[in-house]
């Protein structure tokens, strides 16, 4: 049990296991968002997935709870480093300067926290279905029209946008940072692993965006 | 050439310090930093007041003593160089120019710009060192070591532990100087013996002296006076690891290697 301690009490465990976690994650944003684009092959093509999903049965629940699982060990991890890290230096500089830090590793934290409010904000809304009554009147299985009526509002699919853009910029520096953390450093290496977060980054934000957008422009009714 | 100083004046470990302006005139381009600092200090001196308290030893940038975080980047502006080997020239006339400590928890200051770097020492006491029987010395090539090991522990030797990765970071972590011991060490046979012990003791003693953590924003490689590379951190994010799964499943036989 000595090597779970290490992983979650020392400083190069705890950074791996956000590297872990966080990479699972992205893995399910990139099969989330494979899913969303179901939606352009029309509503009998997406809600025929949407229903397939409903009737793993067993597999669903498991998924979920390591999604979950996974998700609150990733934001206890940032709470508590973060802490930690400001913890560390008391006393802020007069003169703050950035040598060559991104803003996107700057800022992971508010991004991050961000995407935890969206993410409540997003079960609530098609999940649960308690945000809105449009969709809670809507039949239970038409995922279809459930995310038609949901972008038709501008506001909500603009606050959609809104996150996708905190989530890319959290992927643009997390996706290319967590092969580091895992000691992934290598002179044939590092050109993909450095391009690979922005890549990422723009294909997630992108493939997420365009679907309120549509919705809002009129190409899916 | 003029400039503007504003200098973090603090006359104790327990005093509160506060950022004070002091004009320096007639300084030579051709001067270090820290002769600047030392013709500022006289002008102080004849008009009575408490010269500035700075670090300093060899200055030939290779002692690690100077520090000096200059408008927010540890060793001012040029790179791959130490403030005793940085000079005014790198600066304009009437600039303003911030000198402030190593601003670390863990690097408490004295005085002044003078910061107690102790926790580096602690951390290398913890297990950055090789265990050799004393005696008569061996011969110099007895033990081989690959040119490719060799040139890549020189490349993290190099380190003067000057602390200026920790001024740096935005989480005033040491993971450069911490990762440039351990892999140092780890590249080279006489290193071995104590491997997994010494990453595993000197990243638990970076925890314990309340440094941040690592999050890969390289702002440490950008400062370092001796550009180590953060390929060292990513070596020693594979030691530990190494070092945490085999102290999970023991070898047989203790001391057996």
């Amino acid at each position: 049990m000595k090597l779970c301690h290490r992983l979650f009490q020392s400083s190069v465990g705890a950074k791996m296991l956000m590297a872990i976690t966080g990479l699972m994650l992205t893995g399910f944003v990139l099969v989330h968002m494979s899913g969303n684009l179901i939606l352009y092959a029309g509503p009998e093509k997406f809600n025929a997935y949407a229903h397939g999903i409903k009737s793993l049965g067993a597999l669903l629940w498991l998924m979920r709870g390591g999604l979950l699982a996974t998700f609150v060990l990733h934001v206890y991890l940032a709470i508590k480093l973060t802490i930690e890290n400001k913890a560390a230096r008391p006393v802020p500089y007069a003169y703050e300067a950035t040598i060559q830090a991104t803003a996107a590793s700057r800022f992971m934290i508010h991004t991050g926290l961000m995407m935890l409010v969206f993410v409540i904000y997003h079960l609530a809304h098609y999940t649960f279905k308690i945000v809105s009554p449009e969709i809670s009147a809507l039949a239970p299985g038409d995922a279809y029209a459930m995310v038609v009526t949901g972008f038709s509002s501008p506001a909500v699919s603009g606050f959609y946008i809104l996150a996708m853009a905190a989530l890319s910029a959290h992927l643009r520096h997390g996706v290319s940072s967590l092969f580091q953390s895992l000691g992934l450093y290598h002179g044939n290496l590092n050109p993909i692993t450095e391009k690979l977060g922005p890549i990422v980054a723009s294909i997630v934000f992108f493939g997420f965006s365009s679907i309120p957008l549509a919705v809002l422009m009129g190409a899916i009714k | 050439m003029d400039i503007t100083l504003h200098v973090w004046r603090q006359k104790n470990a327990k005093s509160q310090g506060k950022m004070e302006v002091i004009e320096g005139k007639n300084i030579s381009e051709d001067s270090s930093f820290l002769e600047m600092l030392d013709t500022v200090n006289e002008t102080l001196q004849e008009s009575g007041v408490e010269p500035i308290a700075f670090d300093h030893d060899c200055r030939e940038g290779i002692c690690g003593m100077c520090s000096l975080v200059i408008n927010g980047e540890p060793h001012g502006p040029e790179y791959g160089t130490t403030t005793c080997q940085l000079h005014m020239r790198s600066f304009k006339n009437g600039q303003h120019i911030f000198i402030e400590p190593w601003r670390a928890k863990a690097f408490p200051i004295l005085r002044d710009l003078i910061v107690d770097r102790g926790a580096f020492d602690r951390i290398q006491q913890a297990g950055g060192f090789v265990s050799v029987n004393v005696g008569s010395p061996q011969d110099a090539n007895c033990i081989p070591v690959p040119k490719q090991d060799a040139d890549k522990a020189f490349d993290a030797a190099v380190c003067i532990g000057c602390g200026a990765c920790v001024a740096a970071c935005k989480n005033a972590s040491p993971m450069l100087f911490v990762a440039a011991k351990v892999s140092q060490l780890s590249l080279l046979p006489q290193g071995k013996p104590e491997r997994e012990k010494r990453v595993l003791a000197m990243v638990d003693q970076m925890k314990a002296e309340g440094f941040g953590n690592c999050t890969n924003q390289y702002e440490c490689e950008a400062a370092c006076p001796k550009e180590i590379s953060v390929e060292h951190i990513a070596r020693m994010n594979r030691e530990y690891f190494r070092a945490a799964a085999l102290e999970e499943s023991p070898k047989e036989g203790h001391g057996g290697e």
